[in-house]
């Protein structure tokens, strides 16, 4: 092969990479639209309004993850399975917004932290590399504290609400997640920067709870206040 | 109701009082044995991580040794015996690149691809190198990873051997085959400082045809590839300044002495960072 040829070679690689990764971002740009719809109804649980209908805005974000299913069933398609990582890039930040939005609804409609299996059956992936397009556990890891910043705000905004009883659960919640996060021996990567952010929703959170326990708001709470 | 409530509620009353709930945390919590699970997997990615690092440090050092080897082609007479030395070197390289197989039997290569890919590129380098000097053509691809086939004897019962293959992706072929232009810019100087007048000529053609080829990709490549051809350029202007000294001055300057002719107009081109060659 001389060295022209061999140059052809690579550029026809190159260029059929390049066309897969257009197509790629194509669903992703989709994928991440119907993310943001998803934000949206979620997000409105932060007003003092929102917070009857938290059941309902669960359900409308449950309808909307259908169609998340069918853009993650279309994107499988687009590339040889076994190359996943190949692309990772391309969808890894989406994935992790996806991962942070279910467990939101997750935990608004039972105040548990959804498992890797749930989220994954929620989008419509698989949780084992080896069954096809799966679920990063560093993904999962990083949608998850995603969650943790948004329930800071929400336990900031439950009291704003009247709901005293909210911040004591969701401290709990995530101090569990904390140390949860304590065992994982973390490498000096993105996660790790992220899991850093960790003790200032905390810190946040805490504040929160300490305001409301030494006004004596909780004890008012505690009658009616547990699930 | 939250399958959480029996776990929390013990804590709640001393988070009212003021108690740190994480000293009354529960060991047995769902929540606390998924994340045991997940510093497993964790910690057997890092751990594999590493090991790849390690391989494709010990590839660099040997297949750089391996180019400085074939450097001395150019002073001395048995360009043979240098050959089959470093063939030797690269076989042990090879042998290596195997490790890196076994790593990935059954992983997504491109998972960890940023851990063998300084290793590998180099090998590339040092391998087209050696190809060059016996061959002068530019080894393929295919004849590269045709030589990355491993056999592997199962130890299990009466089992068949297994065969290994590792793949060098086009991309760090062509990162590989921009670094071997550098050590050909720096065999075409040596060369000529050496009294062979014919080398520079073969070289000057053949890294033309790779800048060509460089050039035909383009940015079409990663964005190592775009940084690596203007390297490549400079490299390609020595090389062809080299070649129109020895034409235009070369009949006038005893051969003697065509080498200080070289050394002191090569200096005029070098960058302040590079070594003199």
């Amino acid at each position: 092969m001389s060295v022209t040829e061999m140059f052809s070679f690579i550029q026809g690689f190159l260029s059929a990479d390049q066309d897969i990764r257009e197509d790629i971002r194509k669903v992703v740009q989709v994928l991440e639209q119907t993310a943001r719809e998803i934000l949206t109804v979620l997000q409105s649980v932060h007003q003092p309004c929102g917070f009857k209908d938290i059941p309902s805005k669960c359900l409308k974000a449950r309808e909307l993850f259908c169609t998340v299913r069918n853009h993650t069933g279309e994107l499988k398609t687009k590339f040889p399975v076994e190359q996943y990582y190949r692309y990772h890039e391309h969808w890894r930040f989406v994935l992790q917004r996806l991962v942070f939005l279910a467990a939101f609804v997750v935990y608004l409609e039972s105040q548990s932290l959804v498992t890797r299996e749930e989220v994954a059956k929620i989008l419509g992936i698989e949780v084992d590399r080896e069954k096809g397009f799966h679920l990063d556990v560093e993904d999962y890891l990083a949608g998850v504290l995603i969650l943790a910043s948004e329930l800071s705000r929400l336990a900031v905004n439950s009291v704003t609400a009247g709901d005293y009883g909210r911040p004591l659960r969701i401290s709990n919640f995530i101090n569990e997640l904390d140390s949860g996060f304590r065992l994982l021996n973390l490498k000096n990567d993105p996660l790790r920067k992220r899991y850093d952010g960790l003790k200032y929703d905390l810190k946040k959170i805490e504040e929160v709870v300490y305001d409301l326990s030494i006004r004596g708001l909780t004890k008012e709470q505690e009658a009616g206040g547990d699930k | 109701m939250s399958k959480r409530e029996d776990d929390r509620c013990g804590r709640k009353r001393k988070t009212e009082a003021g108690y740190k709930s994480e000293d009354c945390m529960n060991p047995d919590s769902s929540v606390i044995a998924a994340f045991k699970v997940f510093q497993q997997e964790l910690d057997t990615k890092h751990d594999k991580h590493e090991r790849l690092v390690k391989i494709s440090r010990d590839i660099t050092i040997e297949s750089k040794r391996t180019i400085f080897l074939l450097h001395r082609v150019t002073s001395v007479p048995d360009v043979e015996e240098i050959l089959t030395e470093a063939d030797v070197k690269l076989d042990s390289v090879r042998q290596k690149i195997g490790q890196i197989a076994e790593e990935l039997k059954g992983e997504d290569l491109h998972q960890f691809h940023r851990a063998f890919t300084p290793g590998i590129q180099e090998y590339v380098e040092a391998v087209s190198f050696h190809h060059f000097i016996r061959h002068r053509t530019l080894i393929s691809l295919e004849e590269i990873n045709a030589r990355l086939v491993f056999i592997r004897e199962n130890k299990g019962e009466g089992e068949v051997a297994c065969v290994l293959t590792f793949q060098i992706t086009p991309t760090d072929y062509l990162l590989g085959v921009a670094d071997l232009t550098g050590e050909l810019m720096r065999m075409c100087i040596s060369s000529v400082c050496n009294g062979d007048i014919d080398t520079p000529f073969q070289l000057s053609g053949f890294l033309r045809q790779i800048h060509d080829g460089f050039s035909y990709i383009g940015n079409t490549g990663p964005y190592e590839v775009s940084k690596k051809l203007h390297t490549l350029r400079q490299s390609l202007g020595k090389v062809e300044d080299a070649c129109y000294t020895l034409r235009v001055r070369g009949s006038e300057i005893p051969k003697h002495m065509l080498a200080d002719v070289f050394t002191s107009r090569a200096a005029t081109h070098l960058d302040p960072d590079e070594p003199i060659v």
